[in-house]
């Protein structure tokens, strides 16, 4: 566990991790890594929606990349959901590249603590 | 208007084979279509530049063998799009002849299929830049030039519902299509029913992953859809698995950078204004898609390029010292690397020391690489022109992390553990050179479509 973690735990504020159901990351085309944070509760969805956990600034800073290369960010509704996506470095698949479908990005998300 | 009813067995046919239990309920419903999609570019630009497949032939066998034989036990249209995971022509002939192969197998009465080829050659593309169509690119992507389509080992354009519409209507009872759209396979017999563009292509989007919509999660299971006017009903098959508005709402924004549109050559669905209700323990109910039309109809084209012959080589490090400095042994090899093969660029060489157990999964966007990890598995990734000279770089690029000279070093026997002295040959680098989409008079334009008429019955005779 990060040393964040440990403080969140300590100040006994839930993470992401905690308050969502689906957290995943996935290919959205050859050129983009899109990730779904997805929560069963409505309550828990409205919670981080409104404490503003999650921003393009926010991704952009935990990816360590330029806030241009945050494509898109969506509060989705209907699926109590926020979507995001981002711009992978080089097309999915091209030589060097490390997760042909994206399927492993979205792990960082997790520590995120929530007020 | 009479409901239809649709039902889809896989999220990409031949991937993994198809769970039979759940289809064959399925087909107890008499759905009267049964619908599959069976490419993706999620597995990368090597099929598609190389011309080759991601899925066994058995399995693709499998599938379309119990695709086939409900189709035509219930006498219903059978629809299948992106054939062989490339929706290549290639892909399209492969399907063609293993249906040939099942009807004759089964002693099948004839029946007509249409095969849509979808591959359209670079060089036709580099003729209409020539004459002033533009490609334009996705997703922040430049515009294609001739540069771009020089690069391009194979193309393919991606069709909407119209030539598969087009092809049911001439009376067509198994479609092989080449690239499609997912949700176009759906739509196709949806707008031939009189339904609007909206509800057509949005039951398509919903459907196109079968039990990807329904939780928990389960891949290959079956599940119904019945469309009416804005109004589409999807079951899950699988006794263990609903359909719920929760489930159905999070596939329609799943593998998307926008939830709210879907595009496809005519236009895009808007999504924006989605209900989604519960009806019955299994099923949900969708609403609200609206469609606008495109000013002039837009193609999609991917297309692949290769990058060179690829080689790969597996080391380890177990020494805290060397792993500390693993930056700069790389740095080392490297500069060994240019001194006898020349500047990468220049000699046309490429290098990429993937580092598992420290950012091998997440490269410069991982946010906590360890400071200091017990081990390292290096992947050593190599790309050439030339495979003799692929193979050479990437002996020395894996060999020179042995040799690395540091300062310090106690183990002065080898600074790596070779996992096996040895470089293993990848298959050829490829990459996604074309993400564009080009303006089109005729949505059918690029596509062509032949009918056969295929019989089992010679075999059933013999």
């Amino acid at each position: 566990m990060t040393d964040t973690a440990t403080t969140a735990r300590r100040r006994n504020m839930p993470t992401l991790r905690d308050l969502a159901s689906t957290i995943r990351s996935k290919n959205a085309g050859v050129d983009h890594i899109t990730f779904d944070i997805i929560f069963k509760e409505r309550a828990n969805f409205e919670r981080v929606r409104d404490a503003h956990v999650l921003s393009p600034e926010v991704v952009a800073r935990l990816f360590r990349i330029p806030e241009s290369r945050v494509t898109d960010f969506v509060v989705f509704e209907p699926a109590n959901a926020i979507k995001f996506t981002i711009r992978r470095e080089r097309p999915s698949g091209s030589p060097g590249e490390r997760d042909v479908f994206g399927s492993q990005q979205y792990a960082p998300l997790f520590e995120i603590e929530v007020p | 208007m009479k409901e239809i009813s649709i039902l889809c067995p896989t999220g990409h046919l031949g991937f993994t084979p198809l769970e039979k239990a759940s289809f064959h309920a399925g087909c107890e419903l008499k759905p009267d279509f049964i619908i599959a999609d069976s490419g993706s570019c999620d597995i990368g630009p090597y099929p598609l530049g190389a011309d080759s497949q991601a899925s066994p032939p058995a399995w693709q066998r499998h599938d379309l063998e119990a695709m086939l034989l409900a189709a035509r036990r219930l006498g219903v249209p059978m629809i299948v799009g992106s054939a062989s995971d490339t929706g290549t022509d290639r892909g399209v002939a492969q399907y063609v002849s293993m249906i040939e192969e099942i009807a004759a197998e089964h002693g099948l009465s004839p029946f007509r299929l249409a095969a849509i080829e979808a591959e359209v050659k670079p060089e036709a593309l580099a003729a209409r830049l020539a004459s002033g169509l533009l490609l334009a690119g996705l997703d922040g992507r430049a515009d294609a030039d001739e540069a771009l389509l020089a690069r391009t080992s194979r193309a393919v354009a991606v069709m909407g519902a119209e030539p598969i519409a087009a092809a049911l209507k001439a009376g067509a009872e198994v479609v092989i299509a080449g690239r499609a759209s997912d949700c176009a396979l759906f739509a196709a017999p949806l707008l031939n029913a009189g339904l609007s563009p909206a509800t057509a292509y949005y039951a398509g989007k919903l459907m196109e992953c079968a039990s990807f919509c329904c939780e928990p999660f389960m891949g290959k299971e079956s599940i119904l859809g019945r469309i009416r006017e804005d109004d589409i009903r999807v079951t899950a098959l699988h006794p263990g698995q609903r359909c719920t508005p929760a489930s159905l709402a999070s596939h329609a924004m799943y593998e998307r950078r926008d939830p709210f549109r879907e595009h496809v050559v005519s236009g895009y669905v808007d999504m924006s204004a989605c209900r989604y209700e519960q009806i019955d323990e299994r099923t949900t109910r969708a609403s609200g898609a609206r469609f606008v039309a495109a000013p002039e109809p837009m193609v999609k084209i991917e297309g692949a390029g290769k990058v060179g012959e690829r080689r790969l080589a597996i080391v380890g490090m177990r020494d805290p010292y060397m792993i500390a400095n693993i930056d700069k042994a790389i740095a080392w090899a490297r500069a060994r690397l240019a001194e006898r093969f020349g500047a990468p660029e220049e000699a046309g060489w490429q290098v990429f020391y993937h580092l598992y157990g420290r950012d091998g999964v997440m490269g410069p966007m991982e946010p906590c690489p360890p400071a200091a990890p017990h081990e390292i598995g290096v992947v050593v990734e190599t790309l050439c022109r030339d495979g003799a000279l692929a193979e050479e770089i990437c002996a020395l690029a894996a060999r020179n992390l042995f040799y690395a000279r540091l300062p310090e070093v106690k183990g002065t026997a080898g600074a790596a553990a070779l996992m096996s002295d040895e470089v293993l040959t990848g298959k050829p680098g490829y990459e996604w050179t074309l993400n564009h989409v080009m303006p089109v008079k005729d949505p059918c334009e690029l596509f062509r479509t032949r009918f056969v008429t295929v019989s089992g019955a010679a075999r059933r005779a013999a």
